[in-house]
């Protein structure tokens, strides 16, 4: 058999490359990778379809089937209501393409091959969150123009409605997060499917997105009022329409930084250790 | 790209592996393997499912840490400077690492990029790759329409793209139809004329036959055997010459009379009266003996020829079991085997 001197065989010693040149080649990375992903979305149907299709549809079947039947006291009325939760709502949705997308790569064998090349380990999960939120945040511009088309109206002014879409788009990248460690760690496409269902919906149809909270059962009521979504949701309808601030934006800005401080590390712990 | 273009002062071995061990809990993947690919060679790793195969590959693609043990890719040792093993290495295999949606133009444009070429390079080596792998044609549709071979050639082109001085090719034609697997093979020499050391993980012998310098049997995680590819031939006795005979009950006749043409006993399989046995180099001389033997004694055969010794043979040889069976014999595995061989020999 080969027995191999291995003592005869000094490793070279290769000094890593200076920090400065590795910061650098890992923002080409993260810009590569982006416009990889956006370029997969261009031309996937499918991806079009659920992430600016399907937001208005519910735009529309919410203005027209189901407002209707919705008593809200906002000025402007249901359509106003409506506009900052669908955005928030559609944000969330559309972190499944980040889990799904995440759970493929790795079944692929994508991600072991770029863990193969000499590319900075953050760049495949910076990558995807910064094409998610570029993509999130053109389907909130197309959600919000479809809202002014059928009599949605910003009632604060140019400032707190740009805030208001920040906050709306900080919402899902934040979201975006909790579905790349949801991808990462159960890594079948199929089951990562399925469980997007699972979370999601409850999340954003038990919340104050669709109906006021005070038409549901008390017990739901106590979930309801206390979620993310809701707090989130509820910041951003005072900053379009008027109302208390200052209680929500701070509770918003606690949730959010709190689940990217749990999410952030647990997902690249998965991605570290999935191969 | 700084530390790349260092000199290497490395002379030794493209690379060497030193009684590397991997567990995953209590599966224990890997107990010990030792492995030395020359500068330029082409060393075959050879072994069915699950012998550990594709975890010899992740740890020295730097995917995976060994438990114990050492290992060096053109002297840059995977655990302590992997940094320094990604930037000369290249990986291809099974599972592509192609985008579908993307034509096979701009999968190697991105590719380029994550490589940090400059732009002109990237273009000029990504043209390069399409008409060397015959891709010239398809280079502006989605890769969705390749065909399976051209989906694998492309991630071929994908892994070359930075030049890499030591390649890993994990089973690369599995799953391919046979024409296609020639093609790939052909691709496969041009590059290892070129100079690029290469680490081919198959489950065929024909293949590592095909392609390799030198042959590294595995299975559960061990180096069984390792040699050249005729030394392993030899070592298992060679081809195999096969037959059945017609009349069941004549079997264990005929194999009394062909036993004196191998230093080892013929198998046979009573229910199907199918006798093999190993006849070394000398083949055709043995074909001749068995005809005259046979017919002097009135037996009649069917599908009687030689054929090479298939991975089953080696694992049959090596290890008392087939490779693609549990160490315990099964009747599903004879008629496997069974089958292959008749296949091989029409």
């Amino acid at each position: 058999m080969t027995t191999t001197a291995f003592a005869s065989f000094t490793p070279l010693e290769i000094p890593e490359a200076p920090v400065l040149v590795r910061a650098r080649n890992g923002f080409s990375d993260v810009v590569t990778l982006t416009r990889r992903e956006l370029l997969i979305w261009f031309r996937n149907p499918a991806y079009i379809f659920f992430t600016i299709v399907q937001p208005v549809m519910f735009v529309l079947l919410f203005r027209y089937v189901f407002g209707g039947a919705i008593p809200v006291h906002v000025r402007g009325g249901y359509v106003n209501f409506l506009m900052p939760g669908i955005i928030a709502q559609s944000a969330a949705f559309a972190s499944f393409g980040t889990a799904i997308s995440l759970a493929r790569q790795l079944q692929k064998g994508v991600i072991d091959r770029f863990r193969a090349m000499p590319m900075a380990r953050s760049a495949v999960l910076l990558g995807r969150l910064t094409a998610d939120t570029l993509r999130l945040v053109v389907t909130v511009v197309v959600i919000l123009a479809v809202g002014y088309a059928v009599g949605f109206r910003f009632e604060q002014g140019v400032g707190p409605a740009i805030l208001m879409l920040v906050l709306g788009t900080l919402f899902g990248v934040t979201i975006c997060t909790i579905s790349a460690y949801v991808g990462l760690a159960i890594k079948d496409e199929e089951s990562v499917g399925s469980f997007g269902l699972v979370w999601l919906f409850p999340l954003t149809f038990v919340s104050s997105a669709f109906v006021p909270v005070p038409t549901m059962p008390g017990w739901l009521q106590a979930f309801a009022n206390n979620q993310p979504v809701t707090i989130v949701i509820e910041e951003m309808r005072s900053l379009a329409l008027g109302g208390p601030l200052v209680l929500h934006a701070w509770q918003s800005v606690a949730w959010l930084v709190g689940i990217i401080a749990v999410f952030v590390p647990l997902a690249v712990r998965a991605y570290r250790r999935a191969t | 790209m700084t530390v790349t273009n260092q000199p290497s002062h490395w002379s030794g071995p493209a690379i060497v592996v030193e009684d590397v061990h991997k567990s995953f809990g209590d599966v224990r993947a890997l107990c010990g393997i030792d492995l030395v690919v020359e500068r330029g060679k082409v060393l075959g790793l050879l072994g069915p499912n699950g012998a550990g195969k594709t975890t010899a590959v992740k740890i020295l693609t730097t995917l995976l840490r060994p438990d114990k043990g050492r290992a060096l890719v053109e002297g840059r040792d995977v655990v302590g400077s992997p940094a320094a093993v990604r930037e000369i290495i290249g990986l291809a295999g099974q599972s592509a690492a192609i985008q579908e949606e993307l034509t096979g133009r701009e999968n190697l444009e991105i590719m380029g990029r994550l490589y940090h070429l400059d732009p002109a390079t990237r273009k000029q080596r990504g043209s390069e790759l399409l008409e060397r792998f015959d891709l010239i044609e398809a280079a502006d549709r989605p890769v969705k329409g390749y065909s399976g071979g051209m989906q694998r050639r492309l991630d071929l082109a994908l892994s070359l793209v930075s030049r890499p001085q030591v390649l890993f090719l994990d089973e690369p034609t599995t799953g391919l139809d046979p024409r296609s697997r020639l093609g790939m093979w052909d691709v496969i020499r041009e590059l290892v004329a070129a100079g690029t050391s290469l680490l081919l993980t198959t489950q065929y012998l024909e293949e590592a036959d095909a392609l390799a310098d030198e042959i590294v049997v595995i299975d559960h995680g061990r180096v069984i055997a390792a040699g050249t590819e005729q030394e392993l031939k030899n070592r298992i006795g060679g081809d195999v010459l096969e037959f059945s005979v017609v009349e069941r009950h004549r079997v264990a006749e005929a194999a009394k009379a062909v036993s004196d043409l191998s230093d080892t006993e013929p198998t046979l399989d009573e229910e199907s009266g199918r006798i093999s046995v190993r006849v070394g180099a000398g083949a055709s001389q043995a074909l001749v003996e068995t005809v005259r033997a046979l017919d002097s004694l009135g037996i009649q055969t069917e599908d009687l020829g030689i054929r090479r010794p298939s991975l089953d043979d080696v694992f049959l040889a090596l290890t008392g079991h087939g490779a693609q069976e549990a160490p315990v014999t099964s009747g599903r595995g004879n008629r496997r085997s069974h089958n292959r061989a008749q296949t091989d020999a029409s």
